[in-house]
């Protein structure tokens, strides 16, 4: 038997839910919180590789590529805010981000 | 056979690592468990037959950006015990919200079917006789040409915003100003003068320099005569 598309599926499902879940445990923390949205988004491209192979299409793996484009650069912009924000502030702490008014 | 097992191992050691990175004490143990679930989703990537994204996921993801991840957790002098503060307070209501989640998306799995024309609905189906990395070739050099540079440009502007947030300048360096340069008059000129002849004949004035101004010491080593 072969690996089916459901399994594929669960296993992503998990995977995003524990990412959403990282997102409240750790309220504080921004790097876990960014790390999170990284798992989130490995989820979403778990799901289009999964597609992409049961449907015999490479249109999912494209998209697949755009995704890890967007979420390295994601990264990058994140950690460079983090960085900037602990030199400005002194923390990182996610409630205390609370000065960006516009 | 081998790949179900394969399978198996490689989505258990996956969601292990990936509730080992949410809940972590300590972000550098987070980072390295983010390494792992990287590693293990390049395999899934392979058993689902794209060997192309798992490689790119292992060197653009492992070799990059959890390295940054790294690199910016063990920079930042961040106190991690007070950052634990409130972790059970949010713990519930993440818990809820999780599982509501989790339930739904098992009732769109368990219900769920492909529509009898998809495969007729095909947008790029896979070329028979040709490897994972030339087919993708194929179609991402020609057919989403554009997309493929509008993401080069998006890592450009990365890029180029995660230099200029983070680069600070530092009182007391020395370097060119060119403006400066560009504005300044009257102390430079530039004039035609006669091929052989040294500055003071022709009367050009240059600002004396310290070591012109030093005599030169000459050593008599024979003394004086007798």
């Amino acid at each position: 038997m072969a690996v089916s598309l459901a399994h594929f599926l669960t296993v992503s499902a998990i995977l995003l839910v524990l990412g959403i879940f990282g997102i409240f445990l750790n309220r504080k923390n921004v790097i876990v919180i960014l790390m999170s949205v990284e798992l989130i988004l490995l989820a979403v491209n778990l799901n289009l590789v999964a597609f992409s192979a049961a449907l015999g299409d490479l249109t999912g793996q494209v998209f697949t590529m755009f995704i890890l484009t967007v979420a390295a650069a994601e990264a990058a912009i994140g950690l460079a805010i983090v960085v900037i924000y602990f030199r400005n502030r002194g923390t990182i702490e996610v409630e205390d981000i609370s000065t960006l008014k516009g | 056979m081998i790949a179900t097992l394969s399978f198996y191992a490689f989505a258990a050691v996956l969601i292990a690592s990936a509730v080992m990175v949410v809940t972590s004490r300590n972000p550098v143990h987070s980072v390295l468990f983010l390494i792992l679930a990287f590693f293990n989703a390049a395999g899934l990537f392979l058993i689902a037959g794209a060997e192309f994204l798992a490689m790119i996921l292992v060197i653009v993801y492992v070799g990059a950006v959890a390295v940054l991840f790294l690199f910016v957790v063990m920079m930042l002098d961040i106190d991690f015990a007070q950052m634990r503060e409130g972790f059970q307070r949010y713990a519930p209501i993440g818990a809820i919200i999780g599982g509501i989640l989790l339930l739904e998306l098992f009732m769109v799995v368990t219900v769920w079917r492909f529509a009898p024309e998809a495969a007729a609905l095909r947008l790029n189906p896979n070329p028979e006789g040709v490897t994972n990395a030339e087919a993708l070739g194929r179609i991402l050099y020609t057919d989403y040409i554009y997309l493929f540079q509008g993401s080069g440009i998006i890592l450009l502007v990365a890029m180029v915003g995660a230099i200029v947030l983070t680069h600070r300048d530092r009182p007391g360096t020395k370097r060119q100003d060119v403006g400066v340069q560009v504005a300044r008059a009257g102390t430079v000129s530039v004039r035609s003068v006669p091929t052989g002849a040294g500055l003071k004949e022709i009367g050009i004035e240059r600002p004396p320099s310290p070591d012109d101004e030093k005599p030169r010491q000459v050593e008599h080593q024979h003394g004086g005569h007798h």
